[in-house]
């Protein structure tokens, strides 16, 4: 069973903010998640290469070559705040 | 000099980034740039718009492969990208692309230390903190720059092998050269195309088990880095003989004052998450492309190194100046290339010695020394190490040559002509100031008829003040014993 620190704290990483009423609910499906895995460990997979990509290809790469970027006023045009050309944000740690 | 560290033995590793010299960004095709105006090299991908897809430079591959290769690791057959987990604005997909536990390559090593690991990852953007200080405590509102953001960097990890700062400085530059001389990298401190972290503890000298490490950051110069390992290696011994704990933290090294603070610990720094990137497909480099990045590597430092011990005879001290500075090893190979009878060993001598002294001196305590930028051409310096050596002008004179040289660039020959410093070949002239010694000093003249070698000493500085030093010193003494019928 996952328990409430945990929770709170995965949480903090994903920057989101939960209820009391989430965490608990959050608890029980982590832990359902989590049991299911387990159910899958317990298979005999000592043969079986570890799957990182569904997909059965290899060295995608493009040339070293430059491609137009974004104007800067399209690139600046979703930004709530934007300060002579650039992404203006609240300071990090203040 | 490295700290003195009292019974105690540092333990340091180091961790470098370097930017690649590309043409484009690690994942899209935004052009890189320096110094342009902020977010005119952005784009979908760079700027995490939902839908981007990232596709690998090819480039970037082959310099982190050519750059393993260069330390000595082995390729990893299939490697694959990782997403490192972490928010803030220098980020905006809110992970970093990188490699966590199949690296690129690994287990190599350069010079006396062991390479832990070479890996492929994404630069983040450039955050100006508007506000009084300019750093990021008290500032307000920080500024983003997505220009940076996706630059292609090899990160380098180093096992903790060094032991004092001025190794650890020095096999920076050996690294530095090296990756300069593959053309992988700008490799310029200053500019952040080439950074380097260090792991810092102590130990009982003697000890096998590590102490609690410090990881300093910030030390934007070969100087600075020398001097943040030392300043914390005297706070670690200060703190380890008053009896208190050393914590685990991270330095900001702060170059104004030459001092070491910690930056706000972050508690959950270290929990990155990664898990394997699902936009990018695995690396498996081909053995064309592995071929071909071996067979295009330059020779290397180390390399030449060895070349100058034992095929040019240059002792081990001087040898090390020229190949781990990949510059003074151009500017020296071009010397000796000058089509002059100047001798290698002489040529090292000279560069190594009075010319970076002289320069050392010109630039002041904080400047940079650099033959290759100075007035001094290789063909100079060559045309006057082989005046030298064909005894044309004394050594005495021709540090007075360079220093001619280093001041206002010019010919060697015409110095010579000009300032009348050719060394006294007519045997006649010298004879008779010799002559003229013998007859001025007569104690000193007895004394050395007597025997009393170190007596000559007196009669040798009369004809090098009558001849400004353009005689040679050998021919000197030898005509004085004739003289006094010792010959």
């Amino acid at each position: 069973m996952i328990d409430r620190e945990q929770v709170v704290h995965v949480a903090r990483l994903a920057r989101l903010e939960l209820s009391e009423e989430e965490i608990e609910r959050m608890q029980s499906e982590l832990s359902g998640i989590l049991e299911h895995v387990d159910r899958i460990q317990s298979l005999d997979l000592s043969e079986v290469e570890p799957t990182s990509h569904v997909v059965a290809l290899e060295n995608v790469m493009r040339p070293d070559e430059p491609r137009p970027s974004l104007p800067r006023e399209r690139a600046l045009e979703p930004a709530p705040d934007p300060y002579e050309g650039a992404f203006r944000v609240p300071s990090p740690n203040a | 000099m490295s700290a003195n560290l009292d019974g105690y033995e540092a333990v340091i590793g180091l961790e470098i980034h370097v930017q690649l010299r590309t043409r484009t960004k690690m994942f899209c095709g935004c052009e890189l740039s320096f110094g342009d105006d902020p977010n005119v090299h952005t784009c979908p991908v760079c700027l995490a718009h939902p839908g981007s897809l990232p596709t690998l430079n090819e480039q970037a591959v082959r310099y982190g492969i050519q750059i393993g290769l260069a330390l000595g690791c082995e390729i990893a057959p299939r490697s694959i990208f990782h997403r490192k987990n972490y928010f803030y604005p220098d980020n905006p997909k809110a992970y970093q692309i990188s490699q966590y536990d199949i690296p690129l390559a690994r287990n190599g090593r350069l010079g006396d230390v062991r390479i832990h690991r070479v890996h492929l990852e994404e630069d983040a953007a450039k955050l100006i903190h508007v506000g009084e200080s300019g750093r990021i405590h008290g500032s307000d509102a920080s500024l983003v720059d997505f220009n940076r953001g996706g630059t292609p960097l090899v990160e380098i990890v180093t096992e903790p092998d060094l032991r004092d700062a001025a190794s650890a400085r020095e096999w920076l530059q050996l690294l530095r050269s090296t990756i300069k001389a593959i053309g992988a990298s700008d490799v310029n401190m200053e500019e952040g195309s080439l950074r380097c972290d260090a792991n810092v503890s102590i130990r009982p000298a003697g000890s096998q088990e590590l102490g609690t490490k410090t990881e300093l950051k910030n030390m934007n110069s070969f100087r600075f880095l020398e001097r943040g390992i030392e300043a914390e290696l005297e706070r670690q011994v200060a703190l380890a003989r008053a009896g208190e704990p050393i914590e685990q933290e991270t330095l900001h090294f702060d170059p104004r004052t030459g001092t070491l603070t910690p930056l706000r610990s972050k508690e959950y720094a270290h929990d990155y998450r990664y898990f394997p990137e699902p936009d990018l497909v695995p690396l498996a480099p081909s053995k064309e492309l592995l071929d071909e990045a071996r067979a295009s590597l330059p020779e290397l430092p180390a390399q030449r190194l060895e070349r100058y011990q034992s095929e040019l005879g240059i002792p081990e001290a001087q040898a090390k100046l020229l190949a781990y500075d990949g510059e003074l090893g151009d500017y020296f190979e071009a010397a000796v290339g000058a089509g002059t009878e100047a001798s290698a060993k002489g040529l090292a001598n000279w560069i190594t010695g009075d010319l970076t002294a002289r320069l050392r001196e010109a630039a002041g305590e904080e400047g940079e020394v650099h033959a290759a930028d100075s007035r001094v051409t290789p063909q100079a310096i060559a045309e006057l190490v082989a005046m030298v050596e064909a005894k044309q002008v004394t050594a005495q004179a021709g540090r007075e040559v360079l220093a001619k040289l280093v001041a206002e660039g010019g010919s060697p020959a015409e110095i010579v002509e000009r300032e009348g410093l050719a060394s006294i070949s007519d045997s006649g002239e010298l004879e008779g100031i010799v002559a003229a010694a013998i007859e001025a000093d007569p104690d000193a003249a007895a004394k050395v008829r007597e025997g009393n070698m170190k007596a000559i000493g007196p009669l040798v500085g009369y004809v090098m003040r009558e001849t400004k030093g353009r005689a040679d010193g050998g021919e000197v003494t030898r005509l004085i014993r004739k003289q006094l019928g010792l010959g």
